[in-house]
C-alpha cells in the first residue's frame, strides 16, 4: 500500500522516542491497544504542576507505519500545550495531517485515547479534577 | 556513528553488492518469474504457430496440437504420470475445483463426506465450502504446532460405511506460507486402504521436490505453471487412469476437450510454457534444491543470531528448500514490510484488511495474534542469489532494531514484565 510522505517521515525519523520515568508525579502514562489487534501505543507525558503545560512528551509503539506516525505526531502536538489545550486534538487532525486512508482510521483513533490515556494517568496521580484542569488552562 | 544518527532506513546502511539490483524479489510462493528458457519455448507459439489444438483436418491443427502433446509428456515425466493423465486447465485453482467439486458430483452415490485440513489454500477451502453448502459433509483436519497434519487424526475421521461415508480426502503437498511437505505418500495409503479418491494440491511442491503420483499414491493433482517459472493462466490436473481409474463430472460444459473433463479451446503457448518449464525443474531440481536450502540456512542462521525473539514456523526437517517463515517477535509486520520496501516479501499480518485477521495458516499453528502479525515469509526461488541474501538479511537486522526501539513490549519485555499478565484494552 502506498503512504503518504509524512507517514514514511514520522515512519523514518519518528520523533520523541523513549521513555519517561512513569513513577514520577508529573508523567502521565497512557498505554492503549492490544498485541493481539497489531497495535499498542504507549504516550506519556510530564507536566509542569505550576502551569499544567506539557513539557515533554514520549512515545513507543507496535503497528503499522501508520500506527507509528500517528502516535509520533501526537507527542509533537501535545509538547507545550496545556493538558486542557491537549485534550482537543481529535483524531480526525490525525487523519487530515498524515492524509490516512479510511484503513487506516483506528491508527489515529488509538492515538487520541493514548493522549487521553496519558492526561488521565496524570490526572488521577494528582487528583486533578476535570473542572481545575480547565480552570487553569484558562489562565 | 555520527552519520547514521537520522539516516533514512529505507536508504540501507549497507552499500549494494554488485551484482544486485534493487527491487529483490524473494517471494517466489506468490508467483516465479518467466524463465528466458521457457520464453523461448513458447515463442513460436506466440507468433506462427497460432492453430487450434482441436483442428484435426490441416497443418495449422497438427502443429498445435504436437506442441501440446509434448508439453503433455513432459508434465507427466515430472510427475510419474502418463501423458494421457494430464488433463490442462486455466491454473491450480480451476484444477482444484475441478478435482474436489468433480469428484464430489461423480461418486456422491458412494458417500458424502469429505476431508481436507485447516492449512489448505482457499481454493480448496472455498471449494469444500461450497460443497458443504449443497449436503457434503466436511471434516477440517487441525494441524500440529509444526504444521503437520497427525496420521491418526485422519485415520479417526475417515468414515467407512453409511451415507456419511467418506469419498475423498484433500491435503496438499506443501504449504504455500509455512513451507512444511506433509506425510503425503502414508496419506495416499490410508486413503487407497479404505478404498478413497486422493487429491492433493501440489502447487507449492512439483517442480521442487521429487513428487511420484504412483508412489505418493496420489489421484488428483493440482499444478500450476506460474509457481515453477512457467507462465501465468495455465495449470494441470492430474487424473489417475488405473488402480483406480478416477472419473470426474465436467466442470465447464463445450466441445469435450480434454477428455470430456475440461472443455474449451487450449491455450497452446501457455502449455508448451508449462511442459519446457517442468522439463528445466525436472534436471536441475536436484542441484536447485540443494542451492536453495542453502541459502536459506544461511539467510535463517543470519537472522537468528543477530536477533533476540525471533522463531522460525512450521517443521523445518519437512520442507520447502526455499521457503523460510520466521517472526520478529515485538514487532508488527506490516511495519516491517515498509522498512524493507526494496524486498518483496509477504506479511503474515494482514493489518490492511478491514478485520485485521493475521495468517489463518500462523494460527492454526498455534501462534498468538501477536506472533503471526509479526511474521515474514521469504520464498527463495531460481534467481536468488546469495549477496541478495546478504543485502536482505542485513536490512531486516536493521529494521528489526530500529523498530524494536519504538516497540513498548520489547522494552516491556527487557524489562522482565510478563505481557500475558497486562489487561490490554482490545480495540
Amino acid at each position: 500500500m502506498a503512504y503518504s510522505e509524512k507517514v514514511v517521515d514520522h515512519y523514518e525519523h519518528p520523533r520523541n522516542v523513549g521513555t519517561l520515568d512513569k513513577s514520577s508525579a508529573e508523567v502521565g502514562t497512557g498505554l492503549v491497544g492490544a498485541p493481539e489487534c497489531g497495535d499498542v501505543m504507549r504516550l506519556q507525558i510530564r507536566v509542569n504542576p505550576e502551569t499544567q503545560v506539557i513539557e515533554d512528551a514520549k512515545f513507543k509503539t507496535f503497528g503499522c507505519g501508520s500506527a507509528i506516525a500517528s502516535s509520533s505526531l501526537a507527542t509533537e502536538w501535545v509538547k507545550g500545550k496545556t493538558v486542557a489545550e491537549a485534550l482537543s486534538i481529535s483524531n480526525t487532525d490525525i487523519v487530515k495531517e498524515l492524509s490516512l486512508p479510511p484503513v487506516k482510521i483506528h491508527c489515529s483513533v488509538l492515538a487520541e485515547d493514548a493522549i487521553r490515556a496519558a492526561i488521565g494517568d496524570w490526572k488521577q496521580k494528582n487528583n486533578v479534577a476535570e473542572a481545575s484542569a480547565v480552570a487553569v488552562a484558562a489562565h | 556513528m555520527a552519520e547514521t544518527i537520522g539516516m533514512n532506513v529505507t536508504q540501507s546502511t549497507h552499500p549494494l553488492p554488485p551484482g544486485v539490483k534493487l527491487p529483490i524479489y524473494m517471494d517466489n510462493h506468490a508467483t516465479t518469474p518467466l524463465d528466458p528458457r521457457v520464453l523461448d519455448a513458447m515463442m513460436p507459439y506466440l507468433t506462427g504457430i497460432f492453430g487450434n489444438a482441436a483442428s484435426r483436418n490441416h497443418s495449422f491443427g497438427w502443429e498445435a496440437e504436437q506442441g501440446v502433446e509434448k508439453a503433455r509428456e513432459q508434465i507427466a515425466r515430472l510427475i510419474g504420470a502418463t501423458a494421457k493423465e494430464v488433463i490442462f486447465t486455466s491454473g491450480a485453482t480451476e484444477s482444484t475445483n475441478l478435482a474436489i467439486k468433480g469428484a464430489a458430483e461423480m461418486y456422491r452415490e458412494r458417500g458424502n463426506h469429505i476431508i481436507t485440513q485447516v492449512t489448505e489454500h482457499k481454493a480448496t477451502l472455498d471449494t469444500c465450502k461450497r460443497l458443504e453448502k449443497s449436503g457434503f459433509r466436511v471434516t477440517y483436519l487441525p494441524v500440529m504446532a509444526d504444521g503437520l497434519i497427525d496420521l491418526e487424526d485422519l485415520q479417526r475421521a475417515i468414515v467407512t460405511d453409511g451415507p456419511d461415508k467418506t469419498i475423498l480426502v484433500s491435503i496438499m503437498y506443501a504449504n504455500n506460507e509455512i513451507g512444511v511437505v506433509q506425510p503425503v505418500q502414508a496419506i495416499g495409503k490410508l486413503c487407497h486402504d479404505n478404498g478413497i479418491i486422493f487429491h492433493c494440491d501440489a502447487v507449492q511442491a512439483v517442480g521442487k521436490i521429487p513428487v511420484n503420483v504412483l508412489t505418493d499414491n496420489i489421484d488428483l493433482m493440482s499444478i500450476s505453471g506460474h509457481k515453477l517459472y512457467g507462465p501465468k493462466g495455465v495449470g494441470a490436473l492430474y487424473v489417475r487412469r488405473r488402480n483406480p481409474r478416477v472419473q470426474l463430472a465436467e466442470q465447464i460444459n463445450g466441445g469435450g476437450h480434454e477428455r470430456g473433463m475440461r472443455s474449451g479451446t487450449l491455450n497452446v503457448p501457455g502449455i508448451v510454457g508449462l511442459g519446457a518449464a517442468c522439463e528445466i525443474c525436472q534436471n536441475e531440481m536436484a542441484a536447485e534444491s540443494a542451492r536453495e536450502a542453502e541459502l536459506r540456512d544461511y539467510l535463517k542462521n543470519k537472522l537468528e543470531s543477530a536477533l533476540d525473539y525471533v522463531q522460525v514456523n512450521g517443521n523445518m526437517e519437512h520442507h520447502l528448500p526455499g521457503n523460510l517463515n520466521m517472526s520478529f517477535i515485538y514487532v508488527e509486520g506490516e511495519s516491517l514490510l515498509m522498512g524493507i520496501n526494496d524486498i518483496a516479501v509477504s506479511s503474515g499480518s494482514a493489518c490492511t484488511s478491514a478485520t485485521l485477521e493475521p495468517s489463518y495458516v500462523l494460527k492454526a499453528l498455534g501462534l498468538g495474534d501477536d506472533v503471526a502479525h509479526s511474521s515474514i515469509r521469504f520464498g527463495l526461488g531460481r534467481f536468488n542469489t546469495k549477496a541478495e541474501v546478504d543485502y536482505v538479511a542485513d536490512k531486516i537486522i536493521d529494521v528489526v532494531q530500529h523498530l524494536r526501539e519504538l516497540s513498548p513490549l520489547y522494552e516491556m519485555v527487557k524489562e522482565g514484565i510478563d505481557l500475558s499478565k497486562i489487561e490490554w484494552a482490545a480495540h
